[in-house]
């Protein structure tokens, strides 16, 4: 699969997820969002920022739970539970932002 | 509530050249999800996966050791290291890395995971724990 954006065609996998992660900018991230039916919003955006500083330190995308806990500590109590990162990723927040942030589906995400 | 269980995962292999240090990490990672009671020990060569400073741009693969210290965040914070393999290698505790939790129960303090043991004290734990992988 490929996505296409500002005229180059961006390999992903067959879920999406780009095969080359250093391919990543602002606008593939924009491409996919709009792949997945998503209008990002600034709290969109520092939750896929989030995974990518993760990501950068530890080499892996965090389980649900773990985003969950390490957002609550970061950003607030009132974002750091599951209904709040639903409602901006209907469908898994590890599973969606990582894929709007270019990271790799989340190690033990089915 | 099921039944909890004490899992044990025994490393025992260098990080690289082999493909068990990585498997055995994302064990722990994706079986940290079932809430268990998750310690990790490393012997023999398995010291060296947890080492600071490791560079892998020689052998072309991914260096992932900065792993290790997502561990904490996952709960896993139990992890027993063999002081005779630590010896046998001419390594401290100073030459591995700084592996830490935060304890939410008492206002996030920041507490080292790694116990260094002696291998007596490691075939105890072994001894007592419900189910052992070993790696």
């Amino acid at each position: 699969m490929a996505l296409e954006v500002g005229g180059k065609n961006i390999e992903t996998d067959e879920e999406g997820y780009l095969e080359n992660r250093d391919e990543w900018d602002i606008d593939i991230a924009k491409a996919i969002a709009v792949a997945e039916n998503l209008e990002m919003s600034d709290s969109h955006w520092e939750v896929v920022n989030f995974l990518r500083e993760y990501y950068e330190e530890y080499q892996i995308a965090p389980a649900v739970r773990v985003l969950t806990k390490a957002i609550g500590k970061k950003l607030g109590k009132d974002k750091g539970n599951s209904k709040y990162l639903y409602e901006l990723f209907p469908y898994g927040p590890a599973k969606q932002a990582c894929k709007i942030a270019g990271l790799p589906k989340p190690t033990g995400c089915v | 509530m099921p039944e909890t269980k004490k899992f044990l995962y025994v490393n025992r292999k260098a990080p690289y050249g082999t493909i068990y240090a990585l498997e055995a990490l994302e064990v722990v990672l994706i079986g940290a999800a079932f809430e268990q009671d998750v310690s990790l020990a490393f012997l023999d060569d398995g010291v060296y996966q947890i080492t600071k400073g490791q560079d892998t741009k020689g052998i072309g693969m991914k260096n992932f050791s900065p792993t290790y210290k997502a561990l904490g965040d996952y709960d896993v914070n139990k992890i027993y290291v063999e002081q005779e393999s630590l010896d046998a290698r001419g390594l401290t505790l100073d030459d591995l890395l700084p592996l830490t939790w935060e304890d939410e129960d008492d206002d996030w303090a920041e507490k080292d995971s790694i116990k260094v043991i002696s291998a007596a004290e490691m075939a105890k734990i072994m001894e007592q724990s419900d189910v052992v992988f070993s790696f």
